[in-house]
């Protein structure tokens, strides 16, 4: 497939590995922040190709794995109301609450939906008059104008009975908390490549300037993370961190203007709670007072016990980077794609999953 | 929903975006193509996309149009450098 194949070819891969060997002489940590980064990090066994000179650790890029148990528990207490219908991406149905899980509220008799689109969300919509359909709206930035665009379809067309539980969260927001808890010591980030097609490069200025640690948006395939490690090496080496782009393909410095434009006009930002790291300001978006009749958590109320952390899951580590997941006492032991114990373990973006398809040398699928 | 098996391996993972073709404009939406399979998307967010453009797909929606003579130079490079190295 064309822009996918040419970016796996093994012997490019020798070559950019070479390169990073030979540039490589200080020992560094670098954090690849997206969950799909590690996929493919974990995958193509990168962290065996790049030097022992170069460390990576996996962050909180996943957006089902980040969700806070509190916001998971809502979820499935919406779900549970009379007359709706709850939406919402494939990741996020199995993910354990602390009670429940949406997979659970649908075997219970609720009308619990997987979509693809937020298309798909308004479609149910649409078809359902009589009932209320509420998308669970998680996310980063790259999904966040879809959700825009569907609370605004709904508007347009006079939808009334959409809504949207708005768990969306901010990426260069909750790198700032990271790096300012300074728990996880860092000297690069693998920026994520779709968030930036939206957000461009600008939002990640602060973090050479402020706290000296490199930072190069990536693209997905195996070479264009390769290339990107290899500019964050030559930046560390030379002690001039700065904001590249390594996935010129398909990012540009001002984003998507178009798509910011509808996100904006939707959300504004607000405070976020993430799991494992707790209350963050700024990192969240709400949903605007003028599409307040659109936000399912304004419009409906649930009363919730309060939330309960799955025991001995380090799920939290993992996202802060603080902990791999073979470092959890239940990985693979009881922990297992097929009864998940944490949400890490149940997204196709969660680290625990990745480790447990990829983790070994053996598994790695390698060039 | 009603996607086929390669959809089904699409969908997988909500933060994806692929490289699809445009084969067929309409208003805000096109008829996409990857690997045989075609799909309609909103291209809301990317109104320059032209036909035959590859555009990112996620979620239902093109997020980003795919610049072609970008994905060229990182190809040149990277042979470059897999050149280089084989000379050691
Ligand atoms: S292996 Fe399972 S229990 Fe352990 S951190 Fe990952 S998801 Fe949680």
């Amino acid at each position: 497939m064309k822009f996918i194949d040419e970016y796996q070819d093994s012997k490019l891969a020798r070559g950019l590995a070479y390169k990073i060997a030979q540039r490589s002489t200080k020992t560094i940590s670098l954090m690849e922040f997206c969950g799909g980064h590690t996929h493919a990090i974990l995958r193509y066994g990168i962290r065996q190709l790049v030097p022992k000179t170069v460390e990576m650790r996996s962050g909180p890029g996943c957006p089902v794995c980040v969700t806070a148990t509190a916001d998971l528990d809502k979820a499935i207490a919406l779900a549970h109301l009379p007359d709706v219908i709850a939406t919402t991406f494939g990741d996020m149905i199995r993910v354990p609450g602390s009670y429940s899980s949406l997979q659970q509220a649908k075997a219970e008799g609720a009308d619990v939906r997987i979509v693809y689109s937020t298309i798909d969300a308004v479609e149910i919509a649409k078809a359902n008059p009589e009932k209320s359909v509420i998308f669970i709206g998680i996310g980063f930035e790259t999904t966040a104008p879809t959700i825009a665009a569907s609370i605004l379809k709904a508007q347009q067309e006079k939808i009334e009975n959409f809504y949207v539980l708005s768990l969306n969260k901010l990426t260069p927001p909750v790198m700032k908390a990271l790096l300012d808890s300074g728990e996880v010591k860092l000297d690069g980030i693998v920026c994520p490549g779709h968030v930036s097609v939206i957000i461009g490069s600008h939002p990640y200025e602060f973090i050479p300037r402020d706290y000296g640690v490199a930072c190069v948006i990536s693209g997905f395939e195996p070479l264009d993370i390769l290339l990107c490690i290899d500019k964050l090496v030559e930046q560390i080496e030379k002690g001039e961190p700065k904001v590249e782009i390594a996935y010129p393909r398909g990012v540009k410095p001002e984003g998507n203007r178009k798509a910011r434009q509808l996100m904006e006009d939707v959300f504004e930002i607000g405070e976020a709670n993430w799991r494992g790291i707790g209350i963050v300001p700024q990192s969240g978006l709400k949903i605007r007072g003028k599409y307040e009749q659109f936000d399912a958590g304004k419009a409906f109320s649930v009363s919730l016990k309060p939330p309960r952390e799955p025991k001995g899951c380090r799920c939290g580590d993992v996202i802060r980077g603080a902990a791999t997941s073979p470092e959890c006492k239940l990985f693979r032991k009881v922990c297992t794609p097929e009864r998940p114990v944490g949400p890490c373990m149940v997204s196709s973006e969660g680290a625990c999953a990745a480790y447990y398809q990829y983790g070994t040398l053996e598994n790695s699928q390698g060039f | 929903m009603y996607y086929g098996l390669t959809w089904a391996k699409i969908q997988e993972g909500m933060c994806l975006a692929i490289p699809v073709r445009i084969v067929s404009i309409d208003g805000d939406e096109a008829e996409t193509e990857i690997a045989g399979v075609r799909r309609r998307v909103s291209i809301a967010f990317t109104p320059e996309a032209k036909l035959g453009d590859y555009v990112l797909l996620h979620t239902g929606y093109a997020i980003g149009v795919i610049d072609e003579a970008e994905a060229e130079e990182t190809l040149k490079l990277l042979e470059e450098i897999a050149s280089l190295s084989e000379v050691h």
